[in-house]
């Protein structure tokens, strides 16, 4: 972004932002909106608390269980139904409606399931983020140059080989496309299932700071959330870009 | 006349008979309703380059394929080295006209690949693939990737490919149908060099008749509808000579001329 011919670096919109939710703030306007300035120094005093650390630590694990099982899980599941048409005709139609379904409603489900705690956190995770990263697989292999299959078999490669040598390595640039868009959701996920069961993690940590009427500790734990989440997403699409020189390429 | 000059070479052959690397006999392939391949029977003689050469659709690439192991055949049967072919073997290696190399490997690891799916330790495939990476002129070019070169050098890597795992014959589907003039004229003259100098046998899919007479020792002219080998021309006389006036050679000519008449009507 360029104003007035000085070049700005990227996001400095963000700032501008930043100075509304100051104005708005200070202004009295609402008890909910408290001033940036004042989030920003809450934010500071309670990362060092334990509760925070704490609520931090849970999310985190159940964060990066949850992708792991969907990565995992799901990475071999696409590229299994993008090689074979009978998996592919027993599961797509479930992973499409699974894709869309409003994954929230399942959540009561799980807790029953699994219990009011980090075990229904995970699974909601995983269950947010593997959708896409399945799909995602699968039409990476689907899209394969045939004639390097045919290389390979002609090479005498073991089913094996060809998996790990040529399929994973051929979808990459949609496998991580995929793992990007299934971490964003997983954050989603992992915020929503400890919202809905509230005993744990941040879950825990929202409904004190709402029930007290704590709306600087609450903003100061979003802001928190938010941030997470967006470096996360950067960092991903930092490393796609990395391997999509030869996605166009192969 | 074509049909004269068949039966005369089919009795040509079975009293000079040759050892052959592959033997091809009443092979049929149907894609569903559509017949690729009908009775179809072919000798490869080893350490010759034979070519199959015929108009697009006649199941050139149907026969390589079958022949690598790579399709089954409806019927038939196909011999390498006397054994029957049940699916790929150390003994074929093929060099794809796409090229088939891998966009995130470098030439080296290209090179080696075939040695690497056959389990051949980093070291001593790696001391190989160098060789033959120098033999077909890419020395330097070890730690490039495919997308830095250009299309014929590209090939050369197909090509140092198959020969670096060392196979009795070499499969080739068109492969020099993606490069420019100059270089194809460079690689059908390299391509003579290594059928003399290498022991392999050569089986070689072109559509250009020029390309077939100038390399081959034996040519194979496949016809549609039912697909056949229609004539087996064998351009004897030419391979004693040298490759620089190959193109001026009468018997050249001739047999150009002669091929072109019996493909031209299935052109048209
Ligand atoms: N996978 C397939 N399914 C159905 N039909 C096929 C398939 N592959 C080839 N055919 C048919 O078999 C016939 C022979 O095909 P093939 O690819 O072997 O021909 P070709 O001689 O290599 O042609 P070209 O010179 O154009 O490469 C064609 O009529 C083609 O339509
Ligand atoms: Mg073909």
């Amino acid at each position: 972004m360029k104003v007035f011919g000085i070049r700005l670096p990227g996001m400095s919109s963000l700032l501008l932002w930043g100075l509304l939710w100051e104005i708005v703030g200070r202004s009295g306007y609402s008890f909910f909106v408290p001033p940036l300035s004042d989030v920003v120094t809450t934010l500071f005093e309670i990362i060092g608390t334990a509760a925070f650390q704490k609520a931090l630590y849970e999310t985190a694990y159940a964060f990066c269980s949850g992708v792991f099982f969907a990565i995992v899980i799901g990475i071999p599941t696409g590229i299994l139904m993008g090689k074979n048409r009978l998996i592919d005709e027993l599961l797509l139609p479930w992973v499409n409606i699974f894709l869309s379904a409003p994954l929230t409603a399942l959540v009561p489900v799980l807790m029953v399931l699994f219990g009011f705690g980090m075990k229904s956190i995970i699974i909601t995770t995983t269950l947010f983020a593997i959708w896409i990263i399945i799909l995602n697989a699968r039409a990476g292999v689907m899209q394969i140059n045939r004639s390097l299959v045919e290389m390979a078999t002609s090479f005498g490669a073991t089913p094996w080989a060809a998996f790990s040598k040529i399929y994973f390595w051929a979808a990459l640039p949609e496998i991580l496309g995929g793992v990007r868009i299934g971490i964003i959701r997983a954050v989603k996920g992992v915020i929503i299932g400890q919202l809905l069961i509230s005993l744990v993690g941040f879950g825990a940590l929202f409904e004190l700071y709402s029930n007290n009427f704590l709306m600087k500790h609450f903003w100061a734990v979003l802001v928190v959330l938010f941030a997470l989440a967006f470096t996360i997403s950067e960092f991903l699409a930092y490393l796609e870009r990395r391997v999509s020189y030869y996605a166009a390429k192969r | 006349m074509a049909m004269l000059q068949t039966n005369a070479l089919a009795e040509d052959l079975v009293h000079h008979q040759t050892d052959n690397a592959v033997a091809v006999s009443g092979v049929s392939k149907n894609y569903g309703d559509v017949e690729a391949l009908k009775n179809l029977s072919l000798d490869f003689p080893r350490g010759q380059l034979t070519s199959l050469l015929g108009p697009s659709g006649c199941g050139k690439t149907t026969l390589l394929k079958i022949i690598a192991g790579l399709l089954e055949p409806t019927d038939g049967e196909i011999l390498v080295n006397g054994s029957p072919v049940t699916g790929p073997g150390e003994d074929r290696a093929f060099v794809f006209q796409d090229f088939a190399l891998l966009p995130w490997a470098s030439v080296l690891r290209n090179v080696a690949f075939g040695l690497e799916l056959r389990g051949v330790a980093r070291s001593e495939r790696e001391d190989i693939a160098i060789k033959y990476i120098k033999e077909v002129g890419l020395d330097g070019f070890e730690k490039s990737f495919p997308h830095e070169l250009s299309g014929g050098m590209r090939q050369r890597v197909g090509l140092a490919r198959a020969l670096s795992v060392d196979s009795d014959v070499l499969l080739m589907d068109e492969p020099f149908s993606a490069v420019d003039e100059q270089t194809r004229r460079k690689f059908q003259e390299d391509l003579l060099a290594l059928v003399a100098n290498e022991n392999k046998t050569f089986i070689f899919v072109t559509h250009s008749i020029e390309e077939a007479v100038y390399v081959s020792d034996q040519i194979a002219i496949l016809l549609p509808r039912p697909s056949r080998v229609a004539d087996i021309i064998r351009p004897t006389g030419l391979r004693e000579k040298d490759t620089a006036s190959i193109r001026r050679d009468p018997e050249y000519l001739d047999i150009v001329d002669e091929i072109w008449a019996s493909l031209k009507s299935y052109v048209e």
